[in-house]
């Protein structure tokens, strides 16, 4: 099968040093990767073509790289899923980092956050003689997050790291989660203390990129909003991300239907006179459109509030 | 203006046996650092998926069933005083991965589990899930962010330097991603630069694992031990040759031939699946040569195991199935072909990882150490068990960076010209600058793995062996000629693999003389020409040494037997 691979290719070193992308014709099998295309381009058609690449095998986290439009691994992506007769496949590098050249990034900044959560145990107290004791299912279920091979296509498609740089980002705070959620970790409360600052885990827009693009399955998000949980549970001092959180409940609980006025004062405190006056544009337009929702006790529960109340109740049921 | 580091200890490579050994440097009061050609986490070592052995007291196990066993495993070519060390302080060192961080997989009550691998008759080979080594690793590596270890992170060695005395006194090494040359002096050198498996095509091993470190170590003077040991797995997938571990068999996968007869009955009766790798390949092999096989392969079949087994155990397997065989190892056998997948040879060491010997038994280079599957102490011999050589990286890791550490407290830093640095950078241009001749660097590669791969497979005789020598010895002409496309400095990853095709073939060298001066049949080395093991001749070590002006030089060590007298091997 005949197939164009579109690369995006970059040399720092060449007078003018912009990206530009190049096309290559190859013929492929069905059983060819991403990653054994560009080999062969590499090997066959132009020995420049930089990428890395080491195991073949979805296990070292070198290949990352923008496929269609997405990250994933290229050693991980079949030729034949993304094309069905002679299209163009698009190849990038990954995004939200910068490009050194062709198709490898620069991942200081990836490690410098995933330093930055402090990834190592630190158990309280001296080390047992034997094995630390664990629950077979914890262990088990802690293997799921260490599956993570570092390899950068989570951050490089987060919706909220391209608008804030300062974000921790997906990666490293599933790393964090898998220490939050190890029995044998005794930092759990100053670990989820410090996710609590701004660029923490309150800064995830739960766009659900991170889940998409795993190649293995990691779940970012999910660990996130986990976080998040227990966070709350351990009485982290609120922040408006958390505040947020507990007010969206209590008032569904309440009321059963969003105050929406209600949710914002308690997001960010009556207090907070500037946030306050912010929104002073937005109730004078709304005001004689009528489109200001009801809110305190003008905002009335729905009927059959009571139904989910008791949904309420169940949930919050130990299990 | 030549740039110049300075450390105590300096340890080329960031696999599980580099991190080990830089930590335990450490913990001397060493200052210590890591140069690797890739980020710590991409080493090859995170690839290990069965486990890791020791032999736990507190279980009921005993540490001499696990080192005879080793010893047996290895067609008594093993060292015995290494594999009991290996034995005796493998319980100490899981220990010690666990309080780091591994998340072991655990029993019902909690405790660390084990499973079955091959060559041994107990279940004493701990793991996770079956991704062990990726475990294994990313906690080394938290561990070393943890000490601040300071590790530079894609810098690719070139050679060995050494001081007027004949001592290592460090390396170069030029950094990929700007080209940028320095010297890093050191008093001690640690190599744990992994296996040479590239050598051969197919193979089980990452496109990095390509003997850097056995070849540096080697043109530095250091011999290299076993060579002609080469591992071939019974469960590899035809093509790219990727690995399906044994952890399968372990968990209880069968072998089917195209009858789908259990063929390993009439090889290796009591063990059956789990007999060692070498009688496994072979097993294979003749099933395949005599018409049994299906398109060259056998099959491996799991679907007894159930659903649940293989989601918790052989997670990454059955997706590594799915995703490059397009087969579900709930539903259906899968093809798999015994390939190319570990060097049990490599540099000389003994048990404290020192690569010279200060009683003068052998030579060696003073301050050179190594580790890991770069290293041969010797203890796999002839053929190694699954789950040792995870084991052999912690164990002696630890060993041989304690050791530096405690070495170079006694030493001054060494002198060494900063000429050397001009030298290599005189040496890289020069390969820079030849000029267009046709020929590739990925041609002679390939060619290089296709000749091993023929010469020097799970079969082995004269002719075959001759001719692929042959074969190495033009590929190492073209070489010496052949130009690089890529001219820039930055990231220049066509010099790097070019410099890797130089180490490699020099590992090809070494493996062929090995191999053809080796006249019996031992473990993986297995002579159609020579069928009998040989104790009388042969229960000894080849040692090859670099002559810089000749031909390579060969030198014998008798195997070190403790307490285990050669027997006929059956399983
Ligand atoms: C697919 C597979 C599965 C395996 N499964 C198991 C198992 O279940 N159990 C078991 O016990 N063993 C297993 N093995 C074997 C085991 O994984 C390896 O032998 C072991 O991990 C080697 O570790 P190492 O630290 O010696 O080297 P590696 O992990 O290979 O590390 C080598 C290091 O050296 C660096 N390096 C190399 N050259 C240079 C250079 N020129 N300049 C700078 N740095 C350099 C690299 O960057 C890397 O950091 C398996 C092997 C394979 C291939
Ligand atoms: S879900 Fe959150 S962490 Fe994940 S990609 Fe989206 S914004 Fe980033
Ligand atoms: S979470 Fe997934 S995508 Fe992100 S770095 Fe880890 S393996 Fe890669
Ligand atoms: S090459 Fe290792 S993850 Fe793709």
């Amino acid at each position: 099968m005949q197939t164009t691979f579109h690369i995006r290719r970059f040399n720092p070193e060449s007078e003018s040093p912009q990206s530009y992308f190049q096309d290559y014709q190859l013929a492929t099998e069905r059983s060819d990767t991403v990653l054994d295309a560009l080999i062969r381009i590499r090997e066959t058609v132009d020995e420049s073509l930089t990428l890395r690449c080491s195991c073949r095998g979805a296990i070292c986290g070198s290949c990352g790289m923008r496929i269609n439009g997405h990250a994933a691994l290229a050693c991980k992506t079949k030729v034949a899923s993304l094309i069905s007769s002679g299209e163009t496949i698009h190849v990038e590098p990954m995004n939200n980092m910068p490009v050194i050249k062709d198709l490898v990034t620069d991942m200081a900044g990836f490690w410098e956050k995933i330093r930055q959560v402090q990834p190592w145990l630190q158990p309280t107290g001296s080390a047992p003689e034997g094995e630390y004791l664990a629950a077979p299912e914890a262990m088990n279920h802690l293997t799921g997050v260490m599956h993570c091979i570092m390899c950068g296509a989570c951050v490089s498609d987060c919706a909220a790291l391209e608008v804030n740089p300062n974000f921790v980002g997906p990666a490293a705070l599933a790393k964090a989660y898998r220490f939050v959620a190890d029995p044998r970790d005794g930092n759990s409360s100053s670990r989820l203390g410090e996710l609590n600052n701004p660029g923490g885990m309150w800064d995830c827009t739960r766009c659900m990129e991170c889940i998409e693009v795993c190649p293995k399955g990691v779940g970012a998000m999910d660990r996130i909003m986990t976080l998040r949980a227990k966070g709350i549970e351990h009485g982290v001092p609120s922040t408006s991300g958390s505040r947020h959180t507990e007010a969206f409940a209590d008032i569904i609980e309440q009321k059963g239907r969003l105050d929406e006025p209600m949710l914002a004062v308690r997001t960010f405190g009556l207090t907070n006179l500037r946030q306050m006056f912010s929104f002073l544009p937005m109730i004078f337009r709304a005001l004689p459109r009528g489109k200001l929702p009801r809110s305190g006790p003008l905002h009335r529960p729905i009927p059959g509030i009571d139904r989910i109340r008791r949904l309420f109740q169940r949930a919050k049921e130990p299990r | 203006m030549v740039t110049t580091y300075e450390f105590d200890v300096l340890v080329m490579g960031a696999g599980l046996a580099g991190l080990r050994a830089a930590l335990a440097a450490h913990q001397t009061g060493a200052t210590v650092a890591v140069i690797t050609k890739v980020h710590p986490v991409r080493s090859h070592s995170n690839a290990a998926q069965g486990g890791i052995n020791a032999a736990l007291t507190d279980r009921g196990d005993k540490w001499e069933e696990h080192a005879f066993e080793t010893v047996k495993g290895s067609d008594y070519l093993s060292d015995q005083d290494a594999v009991e060390i290996l034995a005796q302080e493998a319980g100490q060192d899981i220990l010690a991965l666990e309080h780091m961080g591994v998340i072991f997989n655990r029993n019902e009550e909690g405790r660390l589990g084990t499973r079955r691998f091959g060559g041994q008759k107990r279940a004493r080979t701990f793991f996770v899930s079956d991704f062990t080594g990726q475990a294994l690793l990313h906690v080394l590596y938290e561990q070393a962010m943890k000490a601040r270890l300071p590790v530079f992170e894609e810098w690719f060695v070139t050679s060995l330097v050494k001081d007027e005395q004949g001592r290592c006194g460090g390396v170069l090494a030029f950094e990929i991603r700007s080209g940028r040359m320095a010297l890093f002096k050191a008093k001690a050198v640690v190599i744990a630069a992994g296996g040479l498996g590239r050598v051969f095509e197919p193979s089980t091993n990452a496109l990095i694992c390509t003997g850097d470190g056995i070849a540096i170590a080697y043109r530095g003077g250091a011999p290299l031990m076993d060579m002609e040991m080469v591992q071939y797995h019974p469960t590899t997938l035809q093509g790219k040759g990727l690995l399906l571990s044994e952890a399968a068999r372990g968990e209880g996968a069968y072998l089917l031939n195209a009858e789908g007869e259990r063929f390993m009955e009439q090889y290796a009766p009591n063990m059956m699946e789990l007999a060692s790798r070498d009688v496994v390949s072979r097993a294979e092999q003749i099933e395949i040569n005599e018409g049994r096989g299906i398109n060259g392969c056998v099959l491996l079949d799991c679907r007894h195991l159930g659903k649940k087994l293989i989601r918790e155990r052989l997670s990454q397997i059955s997706e590594e199935a799915k995703s490059f065989a397009n087969i579900d190892l709930t539903e259906e056998p899968v093809p798999i072909c015994p390939g190319m997948h570990y060097m049990m040879g490599g540099v000389k060491t003994d048990v404290e990882g020192r690569c010279w010997d200060p009683a003068g038994g052998w030579q060696g280079v003073p301050g050179l150490f190594a580790a890991g599957e770069a290293a041969c102490l010797s203890l796999h011999g002839g053929n190694r068990l699954g789950a040792n050589s995870l084991l052999e990286t912690v164990v002696f890791g630890r060993r041989a960076g304690r050791c530096a550490g405690e070495y170079a407290e006694t030493l001054a830093f060494p002198r060494i010209s900063d000429g050397v640095v001009k030298d290599g950078e005189n040496a890289l241009k020069k390969v820079l600058a030849r000029p267009e001749t046709g020929d590739t660097v990925a041609r002679i590669r390939h060619e290089m793995g296709c000749a091993m791969t023929e010469g020097f497979g799970v079969f082995r005789d004269e002719e075959g062996m001759a001719h692929a020598q042959q074969t190495v010895g033009s590929l190492r002409e073209r070489w010496n000629r052949v130009a690089i496309h890529d001219k820039g400095q930055v990231f220049n990853t066509s010099l790097v693999r070019a410099l890797e095709l130089d180490f490699m073939l020099d590992c090809a060298e070494t493996i062929a003389l090995g191999a053809v001066t080796r006249t019996e049949s031992r473990g993986a080395h297995f002579r159609t020409d020579c069928l009998e093991r040989d104790d009388d001749h042969w229960l000894k070590h080849i040692l090859i040494h670099y002559r810089p002006d000749g031909p390579p030089q060969l030198d014998y060590l008798p195997v070190r037997i403790t307490q285990w007298e050669p027997q006929v091997r059956v399983y």
